[in-house]
């Protein structure tokens, strides 16, 4: 026992000699946040739009007072034909245009519903989306209002545009779940890796190998410091989270906290097991990477939906350990769901983590080959 | 006059003086080396020859004092110097994952050697070594021996007036460290100047005449003959451990 | 007490071993001589159960690297090749960080590294990747011996240090050895192998000879010339342009030199040299060192390229 404590206490101070890394480590999770947040949250307010208006009805004069309204639109031209609106979107006057056709409160009232047309500035692809995004919730509440769908099973007024819907970017708050998931898994599975491919580049692996510590101490030994590193960036994360952007906490801190150790240990187990495979700090940091980074940012729905995958890349997605963790910090934080909500993506986790570490301590390779 | 004497000189150091905060790497060096002249430059680990083969090289200028090579002075018209010396270390010679010719194509076109020269002297040198047949091989599929031979033909190929040469023959066997110093032999008898480290103090008796650096200070330069006699030793290693030794 | 019998080991298309017999005695200083890519470490590392053999017997005091390799990674002492200290914590913290990985405590065998750890001593504090090629060696040799081991491996410990730190580090070996360590050393230098009870010379993967390092001198048959007058480079194409020289090194500041049938042509070759130019000629018999034994054996088996 007294050698694994031994073993920790060493590789904490590797950690915390290491300022330079050891600064990024601490700076990394806030300066994304802030990044994330700042991009998401200042973008969508007095955006500048144009109106198109062929019905001049008091229908169409009503939605876009709701738009105007709402706080996060700005009419700053009226145009009369087609190209003066396509000049001011080219010039970047307007970000996007409403276009009502004629007639347009009347075909409201038809079984059909009323077409309506968004034209987005798309060379800002995310701005535009989270423009359509608002406009369209925006027009919907209108029209169930005034046709009196209380179900919202029908859509009075037929939205066209042809972005892809993202509700994802509905605002900052989202993405903290998304963010956390990508800092924990680069973190813990990224460093853990490393500091253990490092032993094997330096050639210190082969005398820790000849000594009589055990290859479980070994793995424990590493990866005990980054459970607490780890811990102190997910709260890092939640409190920039909760104090700057206002995100909502409704659940239980302690199931938070179990949620988010698994998850911890989850990505270190990933971290060991990566470093079982490679051999040189390079390949360990490019495993980590491309195998984990990108399917957490692409896989997990923390930028793309999940639902609007096609099946396949939905079916992998449901191997993606972030899935699970952002799911399940999104229940809880802002449905404040409890254990019973919860259970099953924490089995999942917990059914990866004991694979990963069978997985390593069996692939923990007791010679150099 | 000028002219004649620089000619003789390659490597002129007057007073060269390295300061790193209080700590005096180099400490009032002076020394000459003749053209064609195979110079032995040892010391222990930490003696500061690091930091003077940098300075001599224009990768760092000197505190103080005044140093000059093939005729250029290192801190002020470095690029020049850089143009006449060529530089092999043990660490890196050769890029691994080219080829031997890929590898001689490269650093002749970084001295500015045309394609033309490069073939020319590329297949000399290669049937000079009896590696012509391989010049179309990996690096990192040659033995050591052979990496060590090729590196030093490639850093002589743009016929440079000084080599540097930092512990070339590091762990290569006895034969082909022969053939290494046959390499070097032919080079100084065609009039390049070689400026040697090594930690093999067996190979200082090679050298025509020999630095012993010891705390940033030159302790002895002379001939490996006259240095044994002088203190009275069978080989070059004991004239070593006399003189670095601390009393 | 390390037995090696006909072992072999490939990477791929190398043999990095070929059929290697050798044996170490107890408290025997037995050096393994030979360039990089020789074998060394890998000869090393199998004994030391790090790796596994293709074909052959290792026995490390009776005990199997394969199977029992437990038991003999308990008994051994290793310094690989690399440098394998922890360059960001101090001299003291390193050393007690292996003593306890190892089961043991610095004070219980100071005695052993006594005489080594002084002299870093008064560095203590200071990171281990601070510290001169010397200090660094003579921390690793602690860290290696803080277990009291029986058995100590040494992969090339002077490679890349200066003559004083290596001659240092000679003595401290014999003092180890005095005190029943048997001890495993390689090292590229071939002036070394004076210093070792035995040795065995190794290149390609073979054994070219295993002895005492005076019998390995002796093993030298017919005689050897140094040569030396002129311009080296001109006198070395001069001696092998005549005919019944076999071989010419360079030697320091003398060329030596065998003849075809191992005899004594010096008067002729004097002659022949003359007719070259060459005036301030001296041919002497001299007696042969180990590096002239190895490159004559390495000849005789074809490896040189």
């Amino acid at each position: 026992m007294k050698q694994l404590w031994v073993f920790i206490k060493k590789e904490s101070k590797h950690i915390f000699r290491d300022s330079r890394t050891l600064g990024v480590l601490f700076l990394m999770p806030l300066a994304q946040i802030l990044i994330f947040g700042y991009v998401i949250s200042t973008e969508i307010k007095d955006a500048r739009i144009g109106v198109y208006n062929k019905a001049n009805d008091y229908t169409s004069h009503q939605v876009t007072e709701r738009l105007i309204s709402s706080g996060y639109f700005k009419v700053v031209a009226y145009f009369s034909n087609k190209a003066e609106m396509e000049t001011s979107l080219r010039r970047g006057n307007i970000q996007m245009a409403v276009v009502f056709p004629g007639d347009f409160g009347n075909l409201m009232q038809s079984s059909d519903g009323a077409p309506l047309q968004l034209v987005a500035d798309a060379s800002e692809a995310n701005t535009a989306q989270m423009l359509v995004n608002y406009a369209q919730g925006i027009v919907n509440r209108y029209g169930w209002e005034k046709t009196g769908d209380i179900d919202q099973t029908t859509l009075p007024i037929q939205i066209d545009v042809r972005m892809f819907y993202n509700p994802s970017l509905k605002g900052v708050f989202m993405s903290v779940p998304g963010i956390m998931a990508m800092i924990l898994i680069l973190v813990s599975a990224m460093m853990t890796s490393i500091s253990i491919t490092r032993e094997k580049e330096f050639g210190s692996m082969e005398v820790l190998l000849i000594s009589p510590l055990k290859p479980w101490q070994i793995i424990v030994g590493k990866v005990a410091p980054y459970v607490l590193l780890s811990f102190v960036n997910a709260a890092t994360i939640l409190l920039v989270g909760i104090l700057i952007f206002e995100v909502p906490m409704n659940g239980s801190w302690l199931l938070l906290g179990f949620i988010n150790l698994i998850y911890i240990l989850l990505s270190l187990s990933l971290g060991i097991f990566i470093s079982t495979v490679a051999n040189s700090q390079m390949v360990a940091m490019f495993i980590s990477l491309f195998a984990l980074m990108l399917p957490t940012i692409l896989l997990s729905g923390f930028i793309y939906p999940i639902e609007n995958m096609p099946d396949p890349l939905q079916w992998l997605s449901l191997l993606m350990p972030p899935r699970w963790y952002i799911q399940s910090v999104k229940d809880v934080m802002f449905k404040g769901a409890g254990f019973f909500v919860v259970w099953k993506e924490l089995l999942i986790m917990i059914s990866f983590l004991s694979a990963f570490m069978i997985l390593s301590v069996k692939n923990f390779k007791i010679r150099l080959e | 006059m000028r002219k004649a004497e620089s000619s003789m000189d390659v490597i002129k150091v007057d007073k060269l003086v390295k300061k790193f905060g209080d700590f005096t790497a180099n400490d009032h060096l002076s020394f000459q080396v003749k053209k064609g002249e195979i110079f032995g430059f040892l010391g222990a680990n930490g003696a500061g020859k690091t930091t003077a083969i940098k300075i001599l090289c224009g990768l760092s200028a000197p505190t103080e004092g005044r140093v000059e090579v093939a005729g250029f002075d290192v801190e002020h018209q470095t690029e020049k110097v850089k143009k006449s010396i060529g530089y092999m270390s043990q660490k890196f010679s050769l890029y691994e994952d080219l080829t031997v010719f890929e590898n001689i194509r490269l650093f002749g076109a970084i001295y500015g050697l045309s394609a033309g020269l490069i073939r020319e002297r590329s297949e000399r040198m290669l049937k000079n070594l009896g590696l012509y047949e391989q010049r179309n091989r990996l690096i990192g599929n040659l033995s050591l021996g052979w990496k060590q031979k090729l590196a030093f033909s490639v850093a002589i190929l743009h016929r440079p007036q000084i080599v540097f040469l930092d512990e070339p023959t590091s762990g290569v066997d006895p034969v082909t460290r022969r053939q290494f110093w046959e390499l070097i032999y032919q080079a100084a008898a065609e009039g390049i100047t070689v400026f040697i480290t090594t930690h093999y103090l067996d190979e200082a008796e090679y050298c025509d005449r020999v630095t012993i650096m010891a705390d940033g200070k030159i302790e002895a330069l002379e001939t490996p003959r006259k240095l044994k006699k002088q203190f009275d030793c069978e080989t070059m290693n004991e004239v070593f451990l006399k003189l670095t030794r601390p009393h | 007490m390390v037995s090696v019998t006909n072992l072999t080991k490939t990477y791929g298309s190398v043999n990095a071993l070929n059929g290697v017999n050798v044996q170490v005695k107890e408290s025997e200083l037995f050096g393994v001589i030979g360039p990089d890519g020789a074998g060394k470490s890998t000869l090393f590392r199998i004994i030391l159960s790090l790796l596994l053999p293709d074909s052959g017997e290792v026995e490390v005091w009776g005990f199997d690297p394969v199977k029992d390799y437990r038991k003999i990674r308990q008994m051994v002492g290793y310094m690989p090749g690399k440098f394998s200290l922890y360059e960001d914590l101090s001299v003291e913290e390193n050393l007690g960080f292996f003593a306890t990985v190892f089961g043991t405590t610095i004070k219980e065998n100071y005695h052993l590294i006594k005489d080594i750890y002084q002299q870093i001593e008064p560095f203590k504090t200071r990171p281990a990747g601070k510290l001169s090629g010397g200090m660094k060696q003579k921390l690793a040799l602690s860290c290696a011996l803080i277990h009291k081991p029986k058995l100590l491996v040494l992969d090339e410990p002077t490679t890349g240090v200066d003559a004083v730190s290596r001659s240092e580090f000679w003595e401290m070996l014999q003092k180890l050895k005095k005190q029943g360590i048997t001890i495993l050393v390689s090292t590229p230098y071939m002036d070394e192998a004076s210093l070792c009870d035995r040795v065995a010379l190794i290149q390609k993967g073979k054994i070219l000879d295993v002895a005492a390092p005076s019998e390995v001198v002796a093993g030298f048959d017919g005689k050897l010339f140094g040569v030396s007058g002129g311009n080296m480079y001109h006198l070395i194409n001069a001696c092998k342009s005549f005919e019944g020289v076999e071989s010419v090194f360079p030697f320091g500041e003398e060329l030596h030199l065998t003849f075809k049938d191992r005899d004594d042509h010096s008067e002729a070759l004097m002659e022949f040299l003359r007719g070259k130019g060459f005036d301030k000629l001296n041919i002497r018999l001299i007696r042969p060192n180990i590096e002239d034994r190895f490159m004559s054996l390495m000849s005789s088996e074809s490896f040189h390229e």
